[in-house]
């Protein structure tokens, strides 16, 4: 079990789930303003699964959020400015105007993997960095994120499945948020709990209130440590309700207006306030630092991002292949000689401990008649096994 | 010095880079303890352990998934699909990530996605197809198809040294069927260098993998009717090397394509276009294509000859074009 939080890191949580919700409401009147174009999608009310879950994460793990995990890149360490250029497709962007929305990467500082549109492919990819991580000696955690609707892909199980085998350190965040697009979770899968799907991996899951900030970090603080134990991968879903539409644009008018309200009193942000003011853990004049240090932030990026160049045309003609412009060297935390000939040679054959590969046995037979008393159970026993080899 | 095979030269290659460079993996589908499919990973696992060796579940798009995730941690893994036909599997993995990753997000993926590829041993539609135009026409992605020992194995050597995404296809047919002396020791062979295989001065012919061999013996041929064709073995489609295409035609001012890929949005189209762009002036012919059909490859051994290209044809479409 996870260490409990100290006011510090209470204070801290307060303060990337603040600045996520400030963030995305500057986002929403730029986007009115024409200034953030196409898609801009809300992480309203969940901010705290966003934040809980790669605030439980060290400096040297790797993370890959989804469009609604804003809230994971602060923590990272993106700066809000990050986020607004990349919306506005400025040349000062991460991604130089070439890409929108959490679609950015930092591989070598901040260990941040960028998601695409495209929903599944990031477990996968997560699970070969966590392999690779696991070759150099690393001992490294990798974490992703996906909804329910994006839990019907066929990468995702492609993905889970390869990494449950390969008992990657890798831990998945399945935010429940009830809606994939106008797509209510009854037609997305016949599952209550989407933590069962990790039952057909044969991993370990967790469900977590995603609106309990507090309950989201211990949670995932102790995923993480059972997959860096190296366990095998761990599944989290993470229950809550997406608050607005599927982007800008959808007024969500599907999503039954008692649900909302429902939700809305269920607030991560709303409780947990209460929690830090119940706990003794601030008071008024600790919260209005924190709330101006927030708006002064966002004043000051907006004005940045705001007096950002667009991206000169000619960028948009290179930069296709990489060709020489980045170093790629493996940062070894063992010795490389445990996986160079003569130590790392094998007999090439494979080794199970019982007579099938997985213990697989069949079925009993049904008790239609009795044994007969001359049957002796260890011989038999001996004899299936000798038979397997 | 003895000669080496197509495939003994791409065992070679992971052989040497692995032994080389503790970055460099292997993972697929029966790579390991079975050697793979056509046994170009046998021994590897006996040497280099199950940590840089591994076997995977039936899981294209996982198996490239973690070769891009791998390859983001700065190892410099190789993924072996186990027909090339099974790529289609993880096309959009391969096209919308791994291909974009460095434009879009300054992330170099390196990785080699290799497997065996074409037709003429009647395999049949699922395990004979030629799908390289579908990555040739993603930009992002270097594709690479050898002809011979040599160049199979510098070739592998240079993907698995480049910082890109590499598909690498591995003809079958040429597999045990090729083989010749080649260099001792450590050499690559540049991606996106076309190579002359045979010089003439009536007409140009380009190809590359197994077709460059019907090529090479159509020419033969045309040789003792006195018909002096030049082959152009392109290697690499992409990035293609249209400067080598180009001074061939402009020496022998007319230009025949031949590639087993089927013909409508094959490489040939796209040669026939730059060569019109830059070269119009210096054509004396129509150019020409013999290519497979518009169709599946079929399993019969007599539709799967009528829809491949072979020396005949190719030399029977040379010929036309040497009289025009």
């Amino acid at each position: 079990m996870a260490s409990a939080l100290t006011r510090e890191q209470h204070l801290e949580l307060y303060y990337y789930m603040r600045l996520n919700r400030e963030l995305e409401a500057q986002m929403a009147r730029l986007f009115r303003q024409n200034k953030i174009l196409g898609g801009l999608y809300s992480s309203l009310g969940q901010e705290a699964i966003s934040v809980g879950t790669a605030y439980a994460l060290g400096p040297g793990d790797w993370i890959a959020p989804m469009i609604r995990n804003i809230g994971a890149l602060l923590v990272r360490g993106v700066k809000p400015r990050e986020v607004l250029t990349q919306h506005m497709a400025r040349y000062t962007s991460p991604t130089r105007g070439r890409d929108t929305t959490s679609h950015m990467a930092d591989l070598k500082r901040r260990h941040i993997v960028a998601p695409t549109s495209v929903l599944g492919d990031l477990i996968p990819v997560m699970a070969g960095i966590a392999l690779a991580g696991r070759y150099l000696g690393q001992k490294i955690v990798t974490m992703t994120w996906i909804g329910d609707g994006g839990s019907s892909t066929g990468v995702f199980h492609e993905g889970l499945n390869f990494a449950a085998v390969q008992k990657a350190p890798f831990v998945l965040i399945v935010e429940n948020n009830q809606w994939a697009y106008s797509t209510p979770v009854e037609k997305q899968a016949a599952l209550t709990n989407f933590a069962d799907r990790a039952k057909a991996y044969g991993i370990r899951s967790e469900i977590v209130d995603g609106n309990d900030v507090v309950a989201v970090v211990r949670t995932a603080r102790d995923a993480a440590e059972h997959a860096r134990s190296g366990r095998g991968p761990v599944l989290i879903e993470a229950k809550t309700l997406r608050m607005q539409g599927h982007a800008q644009h959808d007024a969500a008018e599907y999503v039954p207006r008692a649900t909302l309200e429902e939700w809305k009193r269920r607030d991560p942000l709303d409780r947990f306030e209460k929690l830090l003011t119940e706990k003794k853990l601030w008071d008024a004049k600790t919260k209005k630092e924190i709330d101006d240090r927030i708006a002064n932030e966002i004043r000051a990026d907006v004005e940045f991002a705001e007096n950002s160049p667009p991206p000169p045309l000619e960028s948009a003609a290179v930069g296709v292949y990489c060709e020489g412009c980045h170093t790629v060297e493996a940062d070894w935390q063992r010795p490389k000689e445990e996986v160079m000939p003569p130590r790392s040679s094998v007999k090439a054959e494979w080794r199970f401990p019982a007579a099938s590969p997985n213990g697989a046995k069949p079925p009993a037979a049904k008790r239609e008649t009795p044994k007969a008393k001359s049957e002796k159970k260890p011989a038999r026993a001996a004899a299936r096994v000798k038979a397997g080899r | 010095m003895p000669e080496t095979t197509y495939l003994e030269a791409i065992r070679e290659a992971m052989y040497e880079e692995m032994d080389r460079d503790p970055a460099v993996v292997l993972l697929g589908e029966d790579v390991g303890v079975y050697g793979g499919a056509f046994k170009a990973s046998e021994g590897l696992l006996a040497r280099f352990g199950w940590e840089r060796v591994i076997d995977t579940p039936i899981s294209e798009s996982a198996i490239v998934g973690a070769a891009i995730g791998m390859g983001y941690a700065a190892l410099r893994p190789i993924a072996e699909m186990q027909f090339i036909d099974f790529i289609a599997c993880a096309f959009e993995i391969i096209t919308n990530y791994a291909a974009k990753s460095h434009y879009l997000w300054g992330a170099p993926v390196p990785m080699v996605l290799r497997g065996p590829c074409g037709g003429g041993v009647h395999g049949g539609p699922f395990h004979s197809g030629n799908p390289e135009m579908h990555f040739v026409h993603t930009p992002g992605l270097k594709v690479v198809c050898p002809a011979t020992p040599r160049d199979a194995k510098g070739l592998l050597k240079s993907a698995i040294r480049d910082n890109n995404p590499v598909l690498f296809f591995e003809h079958k047919f040429l597999y045990r069927r090729v083989k010749e002396e080649i260099p001792a020791g450590d050499f690559t062979v540049p991606i996106g260098k076309a190579e002359v295989r045979r010089e003439g001065k009536d007409l140009t012919i380009v190809s590359y993998a197994a077709m460059l061999h019907a090529s090479l013996e159509a020419a033969a041929d045309l040789a003792k009717e006195g018909i002096a064709p030049e082959v152009v073995d392109l290697r690499t489609l992409m990035p293609l090397d249209t400067e080598t295409i180009l001074n061939s035609v402009r020496k022998t001012n007319k230009l025949l394509v031949v590639h087993e890929d089927t013909r409508t949005g094959g490489i040939a189209g796209e040669i026939a276009a730059v060569v019109m762009e830059r070269a119009f002036d210096e054509l004396d012919a129509p150019v020409r294509r013999v290519t497979s059909l518009d169709t599946p490859v079929p399993y019969a051994p007599e539709l799967e000859e009528f829809f491949r290209p072979n020396a005949a044809k190719v030399a029977a479409a040379a010929r036309e074009l040497a009289r025009y």
